[in-house]
């Protein structure tokens, strides 16, 4: 909402001169009151010798392309002033303004005495545009007769020292989408007079205008008819009309439509203007109905929905109410006769009907938030007087005012609440006064000893519904800033959870590693299921999808932190980076196979324990990942010698970092499973269940995302794995160890994890520790077999371990092997 | 070699005369104070302080002398022997300082070589920052909700107060979940944990929430469609906005210094009311000390309460969220969104593993 100063002082006895507020004043009292002030616009400023001038002679310049006029002025001193002007829109007698030689126009236009057609111009005669009051090029500003005297400021006249406030409302807060509104609010900060627009007494009038039938009155209030006729249509408004539609950010377009827009500021009601001579019959009011088309004033063919509200002639409908005009009714350049709309709507059915056809004009806006139901008579009043001001022409009798607004209730409250909300003691009286600033009607009473005020909230407050709503009326006009500082007692917490610990000790253990965190982001497009190689039943095809996102293709959630990390590697490679490990913890969406029904159980009172369990059952699961890729070398070449490249190996170690992190060792097994290399990818077990997979990525995914040749990654699902609170202590041996190796030779398909296992299943109780540290294929063994050389280390929990004992643990560990692996002994 | 003398006889020993040790004394000294390095010194060590030495060789003379004199003679003996051990023993230190200092020396290298073999890890400033206004919470006595990201609207809006068809709830450009009416909505704030806590958790609820949250922004400079909220409730007995301000300003002293406060602003949110707008004092601002924009807050709306079965006219509460990314901006200098967004390495890495 931009409100020019000038016109908020039309409606509030502001203090002029030395005490008169600045802009930055004015802006923070809204800003105190709980209006977000965006922008403070200050005009372009005219310098120099701008004054009102009366017209004396008019000299008609002939034998010119144009019509050229001479123009003796009277600018307040004693000889008059000759200027050349080529406007033609004034006559002998009309007040002027006058730029004198000396003047700088906005746009740093120098004004100076100068010969044109023959005469000297002694200054110019100046146009709304020239200073930039408008657009108006087609003639010269004509004030309105005995505005001021000859020799006046004209700046001062015209208000070019305005400036213009941008606020932004709050939902809550329609009423002031009007100067009506704001001009209370600025009232009540500083404590002046205000007399409120919005409470004109209208004139009586006999009759009803044109007939109309309010035939849903749930979705339509009120709706209020008058009309005129014999206006000229040819006719402009005037321009100190068109410059406040321009401060405010609307654009001047005809008399007819300016008046109903500066109506809209001036009030907070919108208004609608039909050609009343296209219209026939009486007029309906109801929901359209289905199949019914409306051409709207944008020329749009709109296809209605039974839940829109339509204005209805005997034809069928005229105007998509409350959000935009019907075509066939508009106002045209013979329009004389004009029908003024001011209605109430049901502010929920005009929000349904703006976002259903993607119209949110600045009508909706108000009547979304709520229009007050007492402005129709004195909106269309002050319309139909401005029109045939302007335009000419006479108020038709009738007025058509059909429709009951809901009732309110009063609201009661104690009248102490509002300090005890604050947790101070206001002056006594401040509730009934800071409520009765409002508009609020409040009445004192009580029993019991408690004293209530029972409050009636004035028509323009719908927001005001309960105590709470009352309290921050009182709160806020006291000033946020007197109310004091505070700790509650501290609550008995108990800290992190197991869950949040182990997330945070994962993340500081991955860092410490050498990996860099990176947030994924959660969009996907089905086209990266492709490059990864999925099947078309795969799970982590089956996504929840996006009604509006904001890059169509990527309109999926993530079923998994891979691709959100690859774009981040494929960002910082193509940003000269070779070397990467990256690493990233988020939930992703799983959606069951099946959707489940969302509930509403309603929000009138606690829903059962049954509503919460159904409602977040119908949500997916969204378990919390952990993903790392990793690209380049992982230790590069130097001084000390070459480097290393990233393997899958790497990432199988992260996974298992990850693992032993959260206090659970992983079990490794061999897995093909895109997007990963068929036979360089580790499924992760716990206790028999997949909770993640680690390897070297597929050439073809590599090649179809652009990723660095060998990229590698891992993924574990941390949900799946438990969390292991209160980890049980060892026995610590005090004895010494007995080492013993051994080398086994097997077929190359045995898995190096599964032979280890078989080891400590054989070795039994006194085996502390099994290290592979030899794998070796060659001569020396036969084809298709390889020899893995393993460190044993045994150790008695109460004695020390004889060789014997030892020994005898170790060939027990290699039977298990030759028994269950065929291994032979490496002599 | 000389056999026992039996017989009360003085007899003169010559190996144990007080010169002839003297002088034994002094050939080791001299001898060891010669040797030039430690192996010279072992090699000559046998020659005065070996079986054959000298002194040990006299040693055996001992019992040649008659009764009486072979305690003074040993007394002699003895006292010769330490003054060569010691002579021995000083010179042994001096080689070995001697030694030390020019072997390590030699192997002495250039400790400045780099030694970045092992990639250096980070993490991101808004998971830090995230956990540390956690820790600031968590120590007053608050815990740490959760709630999911893809959420019912019911919780994101319904339960907060938000009526369906309001203005309020396009305020909040949602991302929707097919189908149409699904009921779903990325959750567009970290407040629907607020309905949730209240659901779940017996009173009194002190609980801060740090989270993920969704609008449908585009991504630029100020925007990103994906960000972090902090949220923060406490329902209780006879809290006030008082309590509001103190707790938020015990915040701002915490994450800003102690000179930081708060100043309230009326504003609107369908879940609390009163409803205000924090700004922080921020010493370390850009262009001078001076208020910063900082999230909203308010009293919770006894809509809400009811919503969730508490009784307003007996608990009250206030609730307060803020932007991670906004305050990571204003707080460490950020100057385009982007940088968090878009996980280049470089960027990250120069936060280590705190904000």
């Amino acid at each position: 909402m931009r409100i020019p100063v000038s016109w908020l002082r039309d409606h509030v006895a502001l203090p002029e001169g030395n005490d008169a507020p600045t802009v930055a004043e004015i802006a923070d009292a809204f800003v105190r009151a709980g209006l977000e002030v965006e922008e403070v616009h200050h005009l372009d400023l005219v310098s120099g010798p701008l004054v009102v001038a009366r017209v004396r002679e008019i000299e008609e310049l002939i034998g010119f392309a144009k019509p050229i006029r001479y123009c003796l002025l009277d600018d307040g001193e004693p000889a008059p002033r000759g200027v050349v002007c080529g406007a033609t829109n004034f006559v002998v007698g009309d007040l002027v303004v006058l730029a004198r030689p000396g003047t700088v126009l906005p746009g740093d236009v120098a004004i100076a005495a100068r010969t044109a057609y023959g005469r000297t111009s002694d200054g110019m005669i100046c146009s709304a545009a020239e200073l930039r009051l408008g657009d108006d090029h087609t003639g010269i500003i004509v004030l309105t007769v005995d505005s001021a005297a000859p020799g006046d400021d004209a700046a001062e006249v015209l208000g070019l020292d305005d400036a213009v406030i941008e606020l932004a409302i709050t939902p809550d807060r329609g009423y002031c989408l009007s100067a009506r509104g704001l001009a209370r609010e600025l009232a009540i900060a500083f404590d002046v007079d205000y007399v409120d627009p919005g409470l004109r007494e209208v004139p009586q009038v006999d009759g009803v205008s044109r007939p109309v039938r309010i035939e849903d009155e749930q979705g339509c209030h009120r709706f209020l008819v008058r009309q005129v006729s014999g206006v000229d249509p040819t006719v402009g408004s005037p321009w100190w009309m068109r410059r406040r539609l321009q401060l405010a950010g609307m654009r001047p377009i005809s008399l007819a439509v300016d008046v109903t827009n500066y109506v809209m500021l001036e009030l907070g009601q919108p208004m609608h203007a039909f050609d009343a001579t296209k219209l026939d019959g009486d007029l309906v009011v109801r929901r359209a109905t289905e199949g019914e088309k409306l051409t709207t004033l944008d020329g749009v063919c709109r296809e209605l929905d039974p839940d829109d509200m339509v204005i209805c002639d005997s034809a069928g409908p005229v105007s998509l109410a409350a959000v935009m005009g019907g075509e066939s009714t508009e106002i045209g350049p013979q329009t004389t006769r004009l029908l003024l709309e001011a209605a109430t709507w049901d502010p929920a059915s005009v929000a349904r009907a703006a976002r259903r056809h993607k119209l949110p004009s600045e009508a909706a806006r108000r009547f979304e938030r709520g229009v007050d139901p007492a402005l129709p008579p004195i909106a269309a009043e002050l319309a139909a007087t401005l029109l045939i001001r302007y335009g000419g022409g006479e108020i038709l009798p009738g007025r058509t005012d059909v429709g009951t607004p809901p009732a309110r209730l009063p609201v009661v409250m104690p009248i102490e609440l509002p300090d005890r909300v604050a947790g101070r003691t206001y002056e006594r009286g401040a509730t009934v006064r800071r409520l009765s600033q409002i508009g609020c009607t409040v009445q004192v009473g009580g029993a019991n000893g408690t004293t209530t005020v029972t409050v009636a909230p004035p028509s323009w407050r719908p927001d005001l519904a309960q105590p709470a709503d009352l309290v921050e009326e009182v709160l806020r006009l006291e000033g946020y800033d007197t109310i004091p500082s505070e700790l509650p007692p501290a609550p008995p917490g108990r800290g992190f959870t197991a869950a949040q610990r182990r997330r945070r000790t994962i993340s500081r253990a991955l860092a410490g590693a050498g990996y860099v965190e990176v947030l994924p982001s959660p969009f996907v497009s089905a086209s990266t299921w492709d490059a990864f190689g999925l099947t078309e039943d795969d799970p982590r095809r089956r996504t929840a999808v996006l009604l509006n996102p904001l890059e169509s293709d990527r309109d999926q959630l993530a079923t998994t932190l891979l691709p959100g990390l690859l774009e981040a590697l494929v960002r910082n490679v193509a940003r000269g980076r070779r070397d990467v490990a990256l690493y990233g913890m988020a939930p992703v969406v799983q959606p069951p196979a099946d959707a489940v029904v969302m509930p509403d159980p309603g929000v009138l009172d606690r829903p059962t324990d049954a509503e919460v369990a159904a409602l977040i059952g119908a949500l997916p699961a969204q378990p919390l990942h952990v993903c790392a890729v990793l690209a380049g070398q992982w230790e590069p070449h130097g001084w000390w010698g070459p480097g290393r490249t990233v393997t899958w190996a790497d990432a199988v170690q992260v996974a298992r970092l990850v693992g032993r992190t959260a206090g659970v060792e992983l079990e490794v097994r061999a897995v093909a499973m895109p997007p990963w290399h068929p036979g360089r990818c580790a499924e992760l077990q716990f206790d028999g269940h997949p909770v993640g997979h680690a390897g070297e990525l597929h050439p073809a995914v590599v090649e179809a995302m652009g990723l660095p040749p060998r990229t590698c990654a891992m993924e574990l699902d941390l949900d799946a794995l438990p969390l292991t609170d209160r980890r049980p202590a060892p026995v610590v041996s005090p004895y010494p160890p007995v080492l013993q190796d051994v080398a086994l030779v097997v077929d190359v398909t045995v898995p190096a994890a599964e032979l280890t296992t078989t080891l400590r299943r054989g070795a039994g109780e006194l085996l502390e520790d099994v290290r592979l540290f030899d794998v070796y294929t060659g001569d020396q063994v036969a084809a298709g077999k390889r020899s893995l050389a393993f460190a044993l280390r045994f150790r008695a929990p109460d004695r020390t371990l004889t060789v014997a004992e030892a020994t005898a643990a170790r060939d027990a560990a290699v039977a298990a092997a030759v028994e269950t692996h065929r291994a032979t002994l490496r002599s | 070699m000389s056999g026992s003398n039996e017989a009360y006889d003085p007899k003169q020993v010559a190996a144990l005369t007080s010169e002839a040790l003297a002088q034994a004394v002094e050939d080791a000294e001299k001898a060891f104070a010669q040797a030039r390095d430690l192996e010279e010194l072992a090699a000559v060590k046998p020659v005065h302080l070996g079986d054959r030495s000298p002194l040990l060789t006299a040693r055996r003379e001992i019992g040649a002398l008659p009764p009486k004199a072979r305690a003074e003679a040993g007394k002699r003996l003895n006292h010769s022997r330490t003054a060569m051990q010691s002579a021995f023993d000083q010179r042994r230190a001096a080689l070995h300082v001697e030694r030390d200092s020019r072997t390590l020396r030699e192997e002495a290298v250039d400790v400045t070589l780099p030694w970045d073999r092992v990639p250096v890890g980070a993490r991101h400033p808004i998971t830090a920052l995230c956990e540390r206004i956690a820790d600031v919470f968590v120590a007053m006595g608050y815990e740490v909700a959760e709630g999911p990201e893809l959420e019912a609207e019911w919780f994101n809006f319904d339960a907060l107060n938000f009526p369906k068809d309001h203005p309020a709830r396009t305020m909040q450009d949602s991302f929707y979940v097919a189908p149409e009416g699904s009921g779903m909505v990325l959750r567009t704030h970290t407040s629907p944990v607020q309905i949730r806590a209240l659901l779940e958790r017996e009173l009194p609820v002190y609980v801060v929430c740090p989270g993920r949250t969704f609008r449908t922004d585009a991504l630029d400079a100020t925007h990103t469609p994906v960000f972090h909220q902090i949220e923060g409730l406490a329902v209780d007995k006879g809290l006030t906005m008082a309590h509001l301000k103190g707790t938020l300003d015990a915040f701002a002293r915490a994450m800003f210094g102690d000179t930081s406060r708060i100043r309230l602003r009326p504003s609107f949110f369908p879940f609390t009311e009163p409803s205000a707008e924090p700004d922080v004092w921020f010493p370390e601002k850009k262009g001078g000390p001076g208020w910063v924009e900082w999230g909203g807050c308010g009293m919770v709306n006894p809509n809400v309460l009811r919503a969730c079965g508490i009784d307003p006219d007996v608990y009250s509460g206030f609730a307060f969220g803020m932007g991670i990314e906004r305050t990571l901006m204003f707080r460490n200098g950020i100057a385009d969104m982007r940088d968090m967004v878009e996980g280049d390495v470089r960027f990250t890495c120069a936060f280590g593993t705190e904000a």
